[in-house]
């Protein structure tokens, strides 16, 4: 990157992390009646959450689940009694929108259509430290309930002062406060009026149970589903202030480059072009995309280049360059693998590699960027609104509550969209022009600049008893991370370490972080150890899973897809895989279809059960089980960034293949609803079992093991 | 600057000025203010600015702005009656067959196409016609269901 870029953004984060910015409570909560008129609001902040925040891991900490313990949503309950809710989560397609107005909705008694969720805007919504790691259901469900469980009983209580009766007697539902021995009842509405009543949350109040759901828990169709299917919904690349620019980055030559000299002449003379120069940093902004990138096409630049490796080298490079000592925070030990191995009947010892993949939300990274009065306010589809505040904040020497970052609900993410870049660029440009600027980074600008799903080798050293019993483990990851990095069979000797890499290319979270790779060498190693010890790869499996969420899911996918299944045809292959990861469980099996002839493989039939706690939304967490398997056949199969000297070589759709219609098997998903467990998130873990799952089959179809993913990008040519 | 170039655009006129390669997209939204044809890829591989022009599907981000004057066309924005849906809108909404929703409007288009000219379609029609519009978040299996769905209410209505 550039050095503008450089010096503006830390490294991209190679796994989730949570910086802690300033808590802006008070200024926000003096705003708050201001916005929304009268009424009754909870807010709920936990006492100790700056000082939590000033101690929370920083860049490059790899301790992902420990995000600061503070609580952040607010309700408010207006005097025409609406209900407004606020959270600092962005909605990108996972359905959280609808599914956090459900559970306001559960807990306040209310009409699902009487809540309104203002999301993910940093003005008024509660600090938030981003959107991922599956943690808004698990953190914000149940803050929400204990917000507006708050809410519910300050409206108690003010008709209980106004009927001078106790408020234990009094029953809250239907939007409204009744008192069962008089008859008397009072809207929420009339109870919110002309009052401006706001507390903090109580210690404990007590919360509906999911059992006693009535709002949660229900296939609620998508809030604001009619925007979409008119287009009238705004994405940021949507926006169109009065006045707007268009703006393009020069982007340089090759990774790493640096600008040796341009010649801006020429684009100056543009009417209507803005040029920037900040160190490294070139752009340009006109009236039209079209006079931008002619702007663009007419900066004459040169750049030093330097030499750096391919996709060829890659995993020799990452065996070879990988830290001396791995640090202490990224090893397990159990037992002693030596001695495990000693004894073992089987011995298997295998090495793993995934490819660097592409999120490539189909919205690109995008922002408009506008300054009134030495303010600055950005619209931009990010994951992590408060950090991209901070970002431009220091950038422009500005007081946080100078900047406004805003996210319109957005077009996907996975992932992929933490960083700060296009609102940075944005934000420059507009400076320098004094006008709106919008910022709407190309398909090759996104293959190319953003960043991908590190690249990873995985090797495993494995040893089984006669009767099928694991009896040592041995993991070593190389460069992908360490999310799922732990088996969750029982094993009694084992050995598990991350080892970290120097970046090759830009590398961040991606859905599941490195849960798929760690998956998919555990379970494919799973498979190849089952085929030793002549036992059935779902047997085997549950003979050495001991827990019962894991059993479960095992259980439920095996027998909906009929496991185990009689081959009717050749070529026919039918795998399995399974996993636990942030909270919920998943089982994939699959089907094949390999062409002999032409080596083309064909996933006919995938069967995944999923588990994640109780249940808010089962067409919600439907559409993301079945997506999470759709998404994740793309890196399966033939999904991979091919590089060279710092290049991208497939930087547009035509070279990259995503999944498409014809691509999709026959797809069936089993949610097990387990009320009696608080719910988990479910964006990420429902990805991480398919790529094992459909390796696994393609072996049983063929006798061919690979090890690799993408498994197949040019079919299996070897067959 | 260019001449104006007439724009037949969901029942209306406009005459617009713009250099005559210009992608008809950028004219659509940039100028016309109908944002909801979107830029997914600016290559034609990814669906998500599919239009109408007389009719027929296209790549708005592929058809220069003066190829498309005179001829009718139609945007998501066009699609919706007084108020009432269309089937095909319609349809996406109550099958639930979208997630982040940026790849709807391309796919809702691409279908009012193909039911115009296979009123009845295949399984393996509709994947052959919808194959050229990416979705990201993996809805496929509800995209196939809102468009079967789709035919269903069309040809009802055609009774």
């Amino acid at each position: 990157m550039s050095n503008f870029e450089e010096k503006c953004v830390p490294e991209p984060e190679r796994y989730e992390f949570s910086a802690a910015p300033m808590h802006q409570f008070e200024l926000a909560r003096r705003d708050f009646f201001k916005l929304l008129g009268a009424g009754i609001a909870v807010f709920a902040i936990a006492k100790d959450a700056l000082a939590l925040q000033e101690t929370a891991p920083g860049p490059r900490n790899f301790r992902s689940e420990e995000l600061p313990k503070e609580i952040g949503a607010w309700v408010h309950v207006g005097e025409d009694g609406s209900v407004t809710a606020f959270a600092g989560k962005a909605e990108i397609g996972q359905n959280i929108r609808t599914s956090l107005t459900q559970t306001v909705a559960d807990e306040l008694r209310v009409p699902f259509e009487s809540v309104r969720m203002l999301m993910a805007d940093t003005a008024f919504t509660p600090f938030d430290a981003g959107t991922f790691g599956s943690r808004t259901t698990p953190t914000m469900t149940p803050q929400f309930r204990r917000v507006t469980a708050a809410a519910r009983d300050l409206l108690l209580g003010v008709a209980a002062k106004e009927w001078n009766v106790a408020p234990a007697g009094l029953i809250a539902a239907d939007a409204k406060v009744t008192d069962p021995v008089s008859g008397r009842s009072l809207r929420y509405a009339e109870l919110a009026r002309g009052k401006t009543l706001a507390q903090t949350l109580p210690a404990e109040d007590p919360i509906t149970p999911a059992a006693q759901w009535t709002i949660a828990g229900k296939p609620i169709p998508k809030v604001n589903g009619r925007a979409f299917v008119t287009g009238r919904h705004q994405y940021t690349p949507d926006l169109r202030p009065e006045g707007l620019l268009y703006g393009k980055v020069l982007r340089p030559a090759s990774f790493g480059a640096t600008l040796t000299s341009v010649d801006e002449a020429e684009a100056k003379a543009m009417s209507g072009v803005v040029v920037v120069r900040d160190g490294d940093f070139v752009g340009v902004a006109a009236p039209s995309e079209r006079e931008a990138q002619q702007a663009l096409d007419a900066l004459h630049a040169h750049w030093k280049e330097v030499p750096q490796i391919s996709n060829k080298e890659l995993f020799s490079y990452l065996k070879q360059n990988a830290a001396d000592k791995s640090e202490e925070r990224f090893r397990k030990q159990k037992g002693s693998v030596e001695q495990g191995l000693a004894g073992a009947a089987h011995r298997l010892d295998a090495a793993y590699t995934v490819a660097f993949i592409a999120h490539a939300p189909l919205e690109p990274r995008a922002a408009v960027a506008q300054w009134t009065d030495g303010k600055l306010t950005v619209w931009t589809g990010t994951q992590r609104p408060f950090a991209v505040r901070d970002e431009l904040a220091g950038v422009f020497h500005l007081p946080l509550s100078s900047v406004r970052v805003i996210v319109p609900d957005t077009g996907s993410a996975y992932g992929g969209k933490h960083t700060s870049d296009a609102a940075l660029e944005a934000a420059r440009l507009a400076r320098a022009a004094g006008r709106p600027v919008k910022l709407v980074w190309t398909r090759e600008e996104e293959f190319t600049w953003a960043y991908f799903r590190p690249a990873g080798v995985i090797e495993v050293k494995s040893g089984i008893a006669a009767d099928g019993t694991l009896t040592a483990w041995e993991f070593h990851n190389y460069n992908s991370g360490m999310s799922g990095i732990e088996t969750p069979y029982a094993v009694a000797n084992q050995r598990t370490q991350f080892h970290p890499v120097p970046l090759i290319l830009r590398s961040g979270s991606y859905r599941g972080l490195a849960a798929t790779a760690n998956h998919f060498a555990r379970e494919t190693h799973m498979d190849a150890l089952s085929r030793a010890a002549r036992m059935d790869p779902l047997e085997f499996r549950l003979k050495n899973a001991s827990d019962p969420r894991l059993r479960a899911v095992l259980e439920a996918a095996a027998k909906s897809f009929g496991w185990p299944r009689k081959k009717t045809q050749e070529a026919q292959g039918f795998g399995l895989a399974c996993g636990y990861e942030k909270g919920s469980y998943v089982a994939t099996c699959a089907e094949v279809a390999v062409d002999r002839a032409s080596g083309a493989v064909r996933v006919v039939r995938v069967v995944e059960a999923f588990e994640c706690g109780a249940i808010v939304n089962p067409d919600g967490l439907r559409n993301q089980v079945v997506g999470a398997v759709i998404q994740g056949l793309g890196g399966a199969l033939f999904e991979a960034i091919e590089f060279e000297n710092g290049r991208i070589k497939n930087p547009h759709f035509a070279n990259y293949r995503v999944p498409r219609f014809r691509d999709v098997p026959e797809i069936e998903a089993i949610l097990l609803d387990r009320k009696d467990i608080p719910s988990a998130g479910a964006g990420e873990t429902p990805i991480m079992a398919i790529a094992p799952a459909v390796g696994n089959a393609i072996f049983d179809a063929t006798g061919v093991r690979l090890n690799g993913l993408p498994l197949v990008p040019n079919g299996l040519r070897s067959t | 600057m260019a001449k104006p170039i007439e724009l037949d655009v969901n029942d209306k006129r406009y005459s617009v000025k713009y250099p005559p390669d210009t992608p008809l997209l950028n004219v659509l939204r940039d100028e016309l203010g109908l944002t909801g044809s979107k830029y997914g890829c600016g290559e034609g591989q990814c669906g998500a600015c599919t239009v109408l022009i007389g009719g027929a599907p296209r790549r708005s981000c592929q058809i220069p702005v003066s190829a498309a004057a005179g001829k009718p066309i139609t945007t998501i924005e066009g699609l919706e009656k007084d108020g009432r849906l269309h089937p095909v809108q319609q349809a996406f909404l109550d099958a639930g067959a979208f997630q982040c929703a940026y790849c709807t409007s391309g796919m809702i288009m691409s279908t009012v196409g193909l039911l115009q000219t296979n009123p009845n379609p295949s399984h393996a029609d509709i994947v052959q016609y919808l194959q050229g519009n990416i979705c990201r978040c993996g809805t496929h299996p509800r995209i196939l269901d809102a468009v079967r769905q789709a035919a269903k209410m069309m040809q009802e209505r055609a009774r």
